[in-house]
């Protein structure tokens, strides 16, 4: 898409510009929108106001700070205008430049993700810390470069957050259980910057992809697992044009092909009720509404039930396209955060635990819960932590 | 209007920092360096006053690894030169890189006369400040230092500035310019460049090299560092660990026992 200025008269030399013409303002993606009642210019208006030429007042709104990138109106587009992947990233891309000021954490995540290769500033150097705490071997491919059969790409918050990195424990467990022959980048690994694409820093997203392109090229490897939907998300949609030509999973639905051999091992009885939580980037934009479920079906003991808004409805947990780092953004503005919308809807059906596949939800989801005052009554595990609570040693 | 901005590089805290085999120095060669931040904001606060009164803005830094991305992100932000001052040894001192300064600004094509330098009022590697009233005095310029903010009168002749003293005291200041001034935090925070200027700046402006230029006794003595370590932790924190009711009976315990009930 590159940094070229986009204006009513270039508008329609862009793919994504003649799919805005044929928008039929029929407002689905307004209504679907989950910020889109407190959006000053809603999806629907924003493109009526890009075709009658006020494209200053798009980009100088607050309007598409509150995308979420969580897909839900490209799914329902009629007549299939790519919204989320195309549309609504080319006029983030324009805001950039043209709003008064941007948010001091955005700023900061962004700043973070080029100079650490992490939106929260943690060290580099650092990045595969976690491996001592896993228990089980994990190669790291500069230290031990023999070929892989997966590249296991563990991406920031499961390298860094404390929580994250019970997801990653968890995945180190399952795959070494199941003797995948696998290895991880550790230290030279980068965020691989999908939600910089879609949060407005298409220059940060190309930085970055160049960088973990290189990586990738000085290994060899047959497969990438990501823990991340948003890195699968980029790993599958932009970084073939770099090159990118090796299998690629994500975690669960990884796991999910390993059923038959993994549910011997799943001998502990888990006594829970979960309810599962679709992600955007896995669920809406990949369709692997099963693959989790059935996972958490195979565990013994453990019941499922499911919220109101749950598959292709799913409520996004508000931390895409930069959401991650507008909470303090949102509330300044009095809008509800999406992750205490989603806690409640989790709560009402009574189960135990909420469980996720997405390393944002569970710094999402726990916060929210504590916010509204209901930590005691559910808890956020990753499907992976509780398959791995499930295998006995 | 001229203004100048010193910038200098600093070992970045937020990667590891180890300390050189001599142990009195960190190793440069595994530190990361970082634009020190006051420096960030007097980039900010030079670009904010080249909006508002019309300014040719120069960022002048000393050589060290990584200074090139800050420069080009100088650049990308609104400034109109950047120049690089090369072939200072690794680890040079505070007396050394002020002196390597005002060098370059008197011989440096285009550097003098500047109505306005501004640097960082610190640094991490300078905590007394000293760069820029060293560089003042070369220069034979008036310097005020811990400004928080800063504007001009309509002449372009004198700035007025804040300073700030302990205890939420302000002092307001007319400063005639030429001068130096360190400053503490721009009026706002350091604006965002999107990666893809810096990109297209790193393309198609340049980067203006000059050597320093220092004298063969190299100036005025630098204080020598004799120790460089780690701190140590001096105690540790004790947790108690039980039912609230033992928790509490511990810590009325030793609340007692050090005479605080």
């Amino acid at each position: 898409m590159g940094a070229c200025s986009v204006t009513l008269e270039t508008l329609p030399r862009f793919p994504e510009g003649k799919e805005l013409l044929t928008c039929l303002q029929c407002g689905v993606c307004s209504g679907t929108c989950p910020y889109g009642d407190v959006m000053e210019y809603p999806p629907r208006r924003m493109i009526a106001m890009m075709r009658a030429g006020l494209q200053e007042k798009v980009y100088t709104s607050d309007s598409l700070l509150a995308c979420v990138a969580c897909y839900a109106c490209q799914v329902k587009c009629p007549r299939g205008i790519r919204l989320t992947e195309a549309l609504l990233p080319l006029m983030k891309e324009q805001a950039l430049t043209h709003l008064p000021e941007l948010p001091g954490e955005l700023q900061k995540a962004l700043q973070s993700t080029l100079r650490y290769g992490n939106p929260m500033g943690e060290p580099s150097r650092k990045r595969a810390a976690w491996v001592k705490t896993a228990g089980v071997p994990i190669r790291i491919l500069a230290e031990d470069p023999r070929p892989a059969d997966v590249l296991w790409f563990v991406e920031c918050y499961t390298s860094f957050y404390p929580r994250g990195q019970d997801n990653s424990r968890a995945t180190a467990r399952l795959f070494h259980r199941l003797g995948i022959d696998f290895a991880i980048l550790g230290n030279e690994e980068k965020c691989a910057g999908e939600c910089g694409r879609l949060t407005w820093e298409p220059g940060l997203f190309e930085t970055l992809m160049d960088y973990n392109m290189a990586i990738f090229q000085k290994y060899r490897f047959d497969r990438v697992v990501t823990s991340c939907p948003h890195a699968h998300n980029a790993f599958k949609n932009r970084y073939p044009a770099l090159g990118f030509n090796w299998g690629l999973e994500h975690t669960t639905p990884f796991l999910a092909q390993h059923l038959d051999r993994l549910k011997p091992l799943l001998t502990r009885k888990l006594n829970y009720t979960v309810t599962y939580h679709d992600s955007c980037c896995l669920g809406r934009q990949n369709e692997f509404y099963e693959p989790p479920r059935r996972l958490l079906k195979a565990i013994p003991g453990l019941k499922t039930v499911e919220m109101v808004h749950n598959r292709g409805n799913s409520i996004c947990c508000g931390g895409g396209g930069g959401g991650m780092w507008l909470d303090t953004y949102f509330k300044a503005k009095g809008y509800e955060r999406l992750s205490e919308r989603r806690v409640k809807e989790a709560v009402a059906t009574g189960a135990d635990v909420l469980a996720v596949s997405c390393p944002y939800e569970v710094s999402r989801f726990e916060d929210a819960l504590k916010v509204v005052g209901y930590d005691k009554r559910i808890v956020v595990r990753d499907v992976t932590e509780l398959l791995a609570e499930a295998m006995e040693e | 209007m001229r203004i100048l901005v010193l910038m200098k590089m600093a070992p970045d805290v937020v990667e590891e920092l180890e300390i050189a085999p001599g142990g009195t120095a960190l190793d440069l060669d595994y530190v990361r360096m970082i634009l020190s931040e006051s420096d960030d904001h007097a980039l900010e606060q030079a670009l904010l006053l080249k909006e508002r009164h019309g300014a040719t803005v120069t960022a002048l830094a000393l050589d060290a690894p990584e200074v090139d991305d800050a420069l080009f992100t100088a650049l990308a932000k609104g400034a109109d030169r950047a120049v690089k001052i090369a072939g200072l040894d690794a680890g040079f001192p505070t007396s050394q890189a002020a002196r390597a300064m005002s060098q370059a600004i008197a011989q440096v094509p285009g550097l003098s006369p500047a109505d306005l330098i501004l640097t960082g009022v610190q640094a991490i590697d300078d905590l007394d400040g000293l760069i820029a009233p060293m560089v003042a005095h070369a220069l034979d310029l008036p310097y005020l230092g811990i400004v928080t903010r800063l504007s001009l009168d309509a002449s372009g002749r004198t700035a007025l500035a804040t300073k700030e003293y302990p205890g939420g005291v302000r002092g307001e200041f007319e400063v005639k310019l030429p001068a130096v001034l360190g400053i503490q935090a721009a009026e706002k925070p350091p604006r965002y460049v999107p990666v893809a200027k810096v990109r297209a700046a790193m393309k198609t402006q340049k980067i203006d090299s000059a050597p320093a230029s220092l004298p063969a006794d190299g100036g005025c003595a630098a204080a020598q560092v004799v120790e460089m370590k780690r701190n140590e932790p001096a105690g540790h924190a004790e947790m108690l660990d039980g039912d609230p009711e033992s928790v509490s009976d511990k810590l009325c315990g030793i609340l007692t026992g050090h005479g605080l009930l």
